[in-house]
């Protein structure tokens, strides 16, 4: 009889004649789905989380009764039939317009003047853009698209006012933020977890890919922007605060959009700059097709891109829980 | 190319990335840097105009690395450098105005936002006084319209949620129709830059074609500035708007916000659509009519009114209808009044709102008329402005208000005889209604009351607020005495518009 192997217990050969004996069931205890031990809150929590839930009810009370004018309440079904007419009147007015305007596509139209001829034909040349659409955006046109950055941003800092919820200032309701994410958010979904593995670092690449080649391709930083900052949401929901806060917590967002952001409005001046006192601008159109050309168009499309990531992924983390 | 040329665009841009910082910086910082954009923005902005001035021609000023058609433009006169002037002296003084109650209703976290959203406001305001491109006018007027939603609920109450909802869907409504009318318009012409929009324009009226889609588009611009800007009809959003929220934001929004659509909408008259073409369709009569019946309207909801503050938002509404009733005229003599009185209700208006925060912060914080008895004794610099403000806008010799009275009856006499008698009736209909509201205020704070009464009930307005009121009374000495040159650059200005 040979010797007893050492290792032998716990092996996986014992385990394979334990289960051949049918004394042992490998998957017993791993298919089963286990209810979460749910976190029991205190008598106290409890209190304050109902308390809170009924100072937002009088709270939605208190702004309906006084939405509700004296005088608006009296006239109330006249204005429902007024809108109605007023509404159908601007229908009708608009499609009346609409029939004597020059038809869609008609070579004709004064909408196919040199403006758009210039932006076609020479787009590529001037501004050294394959994409002609981001050659006019933030080339012929850049000033409007600053413009239409700081509509994003200051939307952001607006909603950033009404739904910030400071952690030093105010823990009693950044704590029932949290009571509120935990009931509503999955928590540790291995589907959602497994998926988001895989999907995640996919769809960042291709926001980046979409962000770069923006002057190449369809695309550009307010699509690629949009990109990147759906994968960091999924990270997010999928592993929540704790773990996302490893690499992306609020002074990382913040820094980066403030960076973007100033980055970018010294490229606009710059490029502003140069081109009404005519001075020799030192970003020339390159070589179109090259991810390295188009001038200052790339860089305008990374600030763009990381400014739009980072106000969607604050957007998603405020509407939340009040904070990222 | 002179290096002043380039001052309109670094105001913007300077205003914009101080908003930028703002953001990384704590609220302190921003407030210094706040004050420092705007006072730098006034100091540039006094410089081109003395260089307009000076050269007496309008220049363009090209926005990017291409000129008109194809690139973004900025058009710079002694018309817009005034206002663009005069703006940055109402944002400064209604910042100062009301320091203390920002201190006081913002918490500290929040108020780098709240300095954000002032420069973007001034950055929208200083674009579409400069801007010479439709399309780059709408981008703003959403910045405008953002920022001006957030400054309503700065101060974190259950009324300023409901009126801030309420400005934006009006306001929204606004915009939309604005945007339409620029579509249609962009769908006749082809261009997007004012300048070559009206060559286009001009021939199309010439020819005769598309009639309908041009009338279409200056109704739906006018009304669409016109809720903006809180034109009688569309009016209903401003009591809430102004009532509510912290001084500061309600002189600005009521001098500066609505002020800025209304010089849009003059603009567009005079470089896109052509005056003249405006006049033959009969547009103006309807905004004469419209200005007539606020100016009436918007008084008598203010006697109404128990809220002093709630009062002078009503009195907004009436003074945008002169406003309107000046442009209304059709005569260019019309349109200057009418400018004039945006700077003198931009000064005033602005002025009323501090100096009414001043005097219900010594009455516990009330508004009503009842509280307020004798408040001109226990705030005496808040009384004596609250008391200039409304003697200029009742019409006083030495006060602007006055001016741009004198102004708009004399222009009424360059119109026809029919728009005259309706001026000049209403015109005096609404003095003596605008006499009976304000003066009511002027002699319920001077109401002899006790010793005890006399006293502070509440906080006393700070040395910087205090200081701010003694300045805005002293300008708007200042407007009203030597107006003359004042009205010499709008008429220049003017002139340089079409």
């Amino acid at each position: 009889m040979s010797k007893p192997n050492p290792n032998y217990k716990g092996s996986f050969w014992e385990h394979l004649a334990k289960w051949l004996r049918g004394e042992y069931d490998p998957v017993k205890g791993r298919l089963e789905t286990k209810a979460v031990a749910k976190k029991t809150a205190g008598k106290e929590e409890m209190q304050s989380f109902d308390q809170s839930i009924q100072k937002i009810g009088k709270y939605d009370m208190r702004m309906f009764e006084e939405g509700i004018d004296r005088q608006v309440g009296r006239y109330r079904v006249v204005y429902r039939i007024l809108s109605v007419v007023t509404v159908v009147f601007l229908i009708s007015l608009l499609l009346w317009t609409v029939s004597y305007m020059p038809n869609f596509g008609d070579p004709n139209a004064p909408t196919n003047n040199e403006v758009s001829q210039r932006y076609i034909e020479k787009g590529m040349e001037e501004m050294g853009t394959v994409n002609i659409v981001t050659g006019m955006i933030l080339g012929y046109r850049a000033f409007d698209t600053f413009g239409e950055t700081c509509v994003l941003f200051v939307a952001s800092c607006c909603v950033l006012f009404l739904l910030r919820v400071d952690r030093e200032d105010d823990p009693q309701s950044a704590a029932v933020e949290e009571m509120n994410d935990r009931h509503f958010e999955p928590r540790n979904d291995t589907i959602l977890q497994k998926v988001a593995n895989f999907l995640v670092p996919l769809i960042l690449i291709f926001g980046i890919y979409v962000v770069l080649n923006g002057h190449l391709s369809p695309g550009g930083g307010f699509s690629g922007g949009a990109i990147m900052a759906s994968g960091a949401i999924l990270y997010l929901t999928a592993y929540g605060f704790k773990k996302t806060h490893r690499f992306l917590n609020e002074k990382v967002v913040d820094a980066m959009k403030a960076g973007a952001l100033i980055l970018y409005s010294f490229a606009i001046t710059y490029f502003l700059y140069t081109g009404a006192n005519q001075l020799h601008s030192i970003f020339g159109p390159g070589t179109p097709g090259n991810i390295l050309s188009a001038g200052l168009i790339v860089f305008l499309n990374i600030f763009v891109g990381v400014e739009v990531a980072c106000t969607m992924y604050t957007f998603y983390t405020l509407f939340r829980r009040g904070g990222i | 190319m002179e290096f002043v040329q380039n001052f309109p665009f670094i105001c913007i841009i300077l205003s914009m990335f101080s908003a930028i910082v703002s953001f990384i910086l704590p609220g302190k910082a921003a407030k210094y840097l706040h004050i420092g954009m705007v006072t730098a923005v006034l100091v540039l902005s006094a410089g081109t105009l003395a260089y307009v001035a000076g050269t007496g021609e309008s220049y363009t000023f090209m926005m990017g690395q291409f000129p008109a058609p194809w690139g973004n433009e900025i058009r710079v006169g002694v018309l817009e450098a005034l206002m663009a002037v005069i703006f940055c002296i109402i944002m400064l003084l209604s910042v100062f105005g009301g320091i203390a109650h920002v201190e006081r209703e913002i918490q500290r976290s929040r108020k780098n936002l709240f300095y954000i959203l002032l420069d973007l406001l001034l950055a929208s305001l200083l674009a579409l006084i400069y801007t010479n491109d439709l399309f780059t006018a709408y981008v703003f007027i959403e910045i405008n319209t953002i920022a001006a939603c957030g400054l309503i609920i700065v101060k974190k109450e259950a009324r300023t949620y409901v009126s801030a909802i309420r400005y934006m869907v009006m306001s929204l409504v606004g915009s939309g129709l604005f945007l339409i009318g620029l579509s249609l318009l962009y769908g006749i012409t082809g261009h997007l830059l004012m300048t070559p929009a009206k060559e286009a324009l001009e021939k199309i009226i010439a020819q005769g074609t598309y009639h309908v889609p041009l009338v279409v588009i200056m109704v739906l611009v006018v009304i669409g500035l016109g809720i903006k800007s809180g034109m009688y009809l569309f009016h209903t959003w401003i009591p809430d708007t102004y009532g509510y929220t912290t001084p500061t934001c309600s002189a600005i929004l009521s001098s500066l916000v609505s002020k800025s659509y209304i010089f849009l909408m003059i603009k567009i008259f005079f470089r896109v659509v052509g005056f003249d073409s405006i006049i033959s369709s009969h547009l103006v009569n309807i905004i004469f009519v419209l200005g007539l019946i606020g100016m009436i309207m918007g008084s008598v909801a203010a006697i109404k009114e128990n809220d002093i503050r709630r009062m002078t938002a009503f009195s907004s509404v009436a003074q945008i209808g002169y406003i309107y009733m000046g442009i209304g005229l059709g005569t260019t003599a019309g349109v200057v009044a009418a400018l004039f009185h945006i700077i003198v209700h931009g000064i005033t208006k602005s002025q009323l709102f501090i100096s009414i925060a001043g005097l219900s912060d010594v009455s516990d914080g009330k508004q009503d008329f009842h509280s307020l008895k004798g408040a001109g004794f226990r705030c005496k610099i808040a009384g004596a402005a609250y008391t200039a403000a409304s003697l200029s806008m009742v019409g006083m010799p030495f006060f602007s208000g006055f001016v741009s009275k004198y102004l708009f009856a004399s222009s009424a006499m360059t119109a026809g005889s029919g728009r005259l008698i309706a001026a000049w009736i209403v015109l005096g209909v609404s003095t003596i209604l605008n006499t009976v509201y304000f003066m009511r205020t002027v002699i319920t704070i001077y109401t002899p009351v006790d010793e005890e009464m006399r006293k502070v009930h509440g906080i006393s307005p700070s040395k910087t607020e205090q200081a701010a009121m003694a300045a805005m009374i002293l300008l708007n000495v200042v407007v009203g005495v030597a107006s003359t040159p004042i009205i010499r650059a709008l008429e220049s200005g003017l002139a340089m518009f079409g």
